[in-house]
Parts: C-alpha cells; sequence; structure tokens
C-alpha cells in the first residue's frame, strides 16, 4: 500500500529554554490524514512543541517543514506557512472585542482577502456544524467553555488548514462540556483532517488517534498504534505513565 | 458682583479660553502620538531606546510642568533655540503628557494577554495585522479611563502658561485683578470658563467608559 504524502517532518528538533532542554532530539513524520496524540507528563514539553511547529518559538537545532517548506518564525513566508497550520490552544483565545461571526471570518477576510458574504457563509456552515450557528452574533464572553473552544475549532478551520494542532483544549473545561469539544474533534478526524493532538483525555486518544507518541525528557520514549501503546507498553516508562490514569481498587 | 464688568471683559476671556484650547489640544495630540510611540518602544523592549525612553518618562512624569516649561522658555534660547511662547507651550504640555500617555498605553497592551497576538500570528496575520486587529482595539479601550483622566489633567496643566507670558485664561484674570481689582468678577469669569471647558470633556469621558463598561470583554 502506498503511503499519503508526507506533510510535517521533524529532523532532530532540539529546543531550549535559556539553555535548559526541553525537546532534546526530536523526530515525527505526520502522513495527509494521520492523526497523531502526542501524551506526556505535565512540563515534558508539549506545548512546546506546538508552539514550535508553528513558528511562535525558535528552535536551536534540527528542521521543521510544512510539505517541504522550513519553518522558521522570523523568515518572510511564515504568515503563508501559519495558514496552512491551524491551532487550538488550552486557554480560550477567541477575540474578546469581536463577536463569534467576526471572529471566524477576520482572518479570511484581511489574511486571505476572501470576500465576507462568502466568508461568512462558510463560517456559518461550520457553525452549524458544531452546533453554535445561534450564538454567531454573541460575544465570546456570553459562551460556555465548551462552545467557546468549539468556535475556536471553526476560526482555525476556516483558514483551510492542512492540519489542525490542538493544545489540550479541554483542560479547562468543566467535565461535561469536554465531550462536546470531543465530538467535535472526533469528526473532524473522520472527515480526513490530518491533526496532531496534545490531549490527557485517555479514552479520547484511544478512540481518536491512528498513532500514540509518548514524549518523555524531551524525546520520544514509545510511538505505536494506540493498541500497541495502551494495551502493551514496551518501556517502563511508559507504564508508570500509564498507571498515574488508573485508581487501584481499595475494595478486597 | 457687577454683570457690567463682566460683559466688558467677557471678549477677553473668550479669546484666552480660544488660546488655552488650541494649544491644550495641540499639546495634548502630540503628547498621544509621543505617548504611543514611547509605549511600544516600552512594551516591544526595543533596545537602547527603550532606555531613553525610561529616562524620559521618568524625567518628566516626576518634575511640574512649570519647571519644563521655564526650561523650554528660558533655556532653548541659551543655547541658540530660541521658541516663541506658543510652541513653548505646546510642547511642555506634548512632552508632560506624552509621559503620562505612555504609561498609560503601555499598561493598556501589558493587559491584552499574548495568547492574544499569538493565535493571530497562529492565523496567518502579519505582526502589524495583528497588532491593528487583534491587540490595538483591545490595548485601547483598556486604557480610555486612565487616558480620559489623562486628558482631563492635561487642560488643567495649562493653568501655569501664564508663567511664560501666554495670554491664557488664568494670565487674563490676574491680569484684570492686577489692573482694575475686580476679584470677584474676573475669579467668577476664570471658573466659568474653565468649566465649560472641561465639563463637556468631562461628561464625554464617563459617557465612553459607560459604553466600554457596558460591552466590556474578558471571559
Ligand atoms: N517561555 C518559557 N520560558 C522558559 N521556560 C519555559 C517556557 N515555556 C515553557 N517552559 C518550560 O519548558 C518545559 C515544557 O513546558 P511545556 O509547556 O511545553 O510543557 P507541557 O508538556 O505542555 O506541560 P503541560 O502538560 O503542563 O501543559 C517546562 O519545564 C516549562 O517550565
Ligand atoms: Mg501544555
Amino acid at each position: 500500500m502506498e503511503r499519503a504524502e508526507e506533510l510535517l517532518k521533524l529532523e532532530h528538533v532540539k529546543k531550549a529554554y535559556d539553555g535548559q532542554e526541553v525537546l532534546k532530539d526530536f523526530s515525527l513524520t505526520v502522513h495527509r490524514g494521520e492523526v497523531i496524540v502526542i501524551v506526556g507528563a505535565s512540563g515534558c514539553g508539549k506545548s512546546t512543541l506546538l508552539r514550535c511547529i508553528n513558528g511562535l518559538e525558535p528552535i536551536q537545532g534540527g528542521r521543521i517543514s510544512l510539505q517541504g517548506q522550513v519553518i522558521d518564525g522570523r523568515a518572510k513566508n511564515i504568515a503563508d506557512i501559519r495558514q496552512k497550520i491551524g491551532m487550538v490552544f488550552q486557554s480560550y483565545d477567541l477575540f474578546p472585542h469581536k463577536t463569534i461571526m467576526q471572529n471566524t471570518t477576520l482572518a479570511p477576510i484581511k489574511v486571505q482577502k476572501r470576500i465576507r458574504a462568502d466568508a461568512e457563509k462558510e463560517a456559518e456552515e461550520l457553525l452549524q456544524r458544531v452546533g453554535i450557528l445561534d450564538k454567531k452574533d454573541n460575544y465570546p464572553r456570553q459562551l460556555s467553555g465548551g462552545q467557546k473552544q468549539r468556535a475556536a475549532i471553526v476560526r482555525a478551520l476556516m483558514m483551510h488548514p492542512e492540519i489542525m494542532l490542538f493544545d489540550e483544549v479541554t483542560a479547562a473545561l468543566d467535565p461535561e462540556m469536554v465531550r462536546e469539544v470531543l465530538d467535535t474533534m472526533l469528526e473532524l478526524a473522520r472527515s480526513g483532517m490530518t491533526m496532531l493532538i496534545v490531549t490527557h483525555e485517555m479514552s479520547f486518544a484511544k478512540a481518536v488517534a491512528d498513532r500514540v507518541v509518548f514524549l518523555d525528557d524531551g524525546v520520544t520514549v514509545e510511538e505505536g498504534t494506540p493498541e500497541e501503546f495502551f494495551e502493551r507498553p514496551k518501556t517502563e516508562r511508559a507504564k508508570r505513565f500509564l498507571h498515574t490514569f488508573e485508581f487501584d481498587s481499595v475494595k478486597k | 458682583m457687577d454683570w457690567n464688568v463682566i460683559q466688558e471683559y467677557l471678549p477677553l476671556y473668550k479669546e484666552a479660553a480660544v488660546l488655552t484650547l488650541r494649544i491644550g489640544w495641540i499639546g495634548i495630540l502630540f503628547a498621544v502620538i509621543l505617548g504611543f510611540i514611547c509605549a511600544m518602544i516600552q512594551h516591544y523592549r526595543v533596545p537602547i531606546l527603550r532606555q531613553i525612553t525610561k529616562v524620559y518618562i521618568e524625567l518628566f512624569r516626576n518634575t511640574p510642568l512649570l519647571v519644563q516649561l521655564f526650561f523650554i522658555y528660558f533655556g532653548l534660547p541659551k543655547v541658540g533655540l530660541p521658541v516663541s511662547a506658543d510652541v513653548c507651550g505646546a510642547a511642555g504640555l506634548a512632552l508632560l503628557g506624552g509621559s503620562y500617555m505612555a504609561e498609560t498605553f503601555r499598561s493598556g497592551l501589558e493587559a491584552v494577554e499574548t495568547v492574544q497576538m499569538e493565535s493571530a500570528l497562529s492565523l496567518g496575520m502579519k505582526w502589524f495585522q495583528a497588532m491593528r486587529y487583534v491587540v490595538l482595539p483591545q490595548a485601547i479601550s483598556i486604557s480610555v479611563p486612565a487616558f480620559t483622566a489623562n486628558v482631563i489633567f492635561l487642560l488643567k496643566e495649562t493653568s501655569v502658561f501664564s508663567a511664560i507670558s501666554l495670554m491664557d485664561l488664568m494670565f487674563t484674570a490676574k491680569d484684570l485683578i492686577g489692573l482694575y481689582y475686580k476679584t470677584t468678577e474676573s475669579l467668577f469669569l476664570l471658573v466659568v470658563f474653565y468649566l465649560i471647558i472641561l465639563l463637556p470633556v468631562s461628561i464625554a469621558a464617563s459617557l465612553i467608559e459607560r459604553r466600554l463598561r457596558y460591552a466590556g470583554f474578558g471571559n
């Protein structure tokens, strides 16, 4: 079987903050249509990794490229590359001074010079799909956390990205709102979107991932299908990490 | 109080009020521009310029306008740069106001979370687009209450212009009192004219603030 196009490629990426190494020698290839979940302990560098992919953080070594184009936050073409990379952050990052409709159409209109009416029509379709069309004229503060994250996903999708990055988008949500956001992401995965997801929701990871990458101490410690990783972890470190999500029964 | 005297003085005060307003607004306009530039330099930590603006801000925030005006008015001619009283007044106000506006805009910029800039960039906006459509609108509306307080403060500070013989309201009142001893009428007109200038500004300011609070964003 022929493999899909290599979309995103990270080769021996090194990233340090003031001499303190966060990513030591990180490599990963993402093919078109793949859904990759990145897991790892708090502080292991998952957010840093996504920020590097988007050129928000400079790297100290190695190479990150999207469809062969090197990603460099200071290069001239960075704004063009970023349009192809959709990112949703953990904190609600909608623009508070703009309505949901304005949030989702601002960049398409100003950056891609799309016609307002067309952009609004597309935004309405996407908002409908994620179930918040009735909120289009509201401001972000009038939405629940889960609704805000779905709006943020629509805003990123409006740019027609090649790949979507998700950084713990449900971490700040109340439990009953987590589901609606994860469902949106599952549907997106089903539609064939290439996705790189950082999450602590292990059952969601199992359901959505084609591949799981376990990051620890700045390197990939283990990588495999969800079945391999969750059912038969090979390394001691992965076993210990997975154990933190289980509770030993106290009843005898 | 003698209303005939008041009628007689009225044109003089009107002229003085026009002068106060003219120099006041020019000074404030430049204060805004200067303050904005300094705030951007401070916020984005532009090397060297940042230290220079820091010194400027502290120097002008911590000395009285009167002293600043004396330096410009009597000091500059000594180094071969004579300035008219008008220019001197406007420049003094712009420099003093610039230092206040810089602090106001800087704290407005600081109140906008960095993730706002980052998410704008991650949508493919150029830096200046992110600034124009996302960061500045938020920073400016956060700055509005402090900004309007600065405008009112600066308009009141114009009362020291008389010290460099600008014929502003204060100068006119003092002059008339000195000449004709009509203290009550002179002072009455002085208060009325300052109120005519400042009350509309205050009222407009609180209307704008209420609108902003109503639209108040934040999650
Ligand atoms: N701007 C920064 N300056 C200095 N150190 C940083 C910065 N951002 C992150 N770090 C450090 O880099 C390491 C990785 O941080 P990162 O946020 O990428 O972790 P994470 O895996 O996303 O953690 P979490 O699961 O808690 O979100 C941490 O030790 C953190 O303290
Ligand atoms: Mg993180």
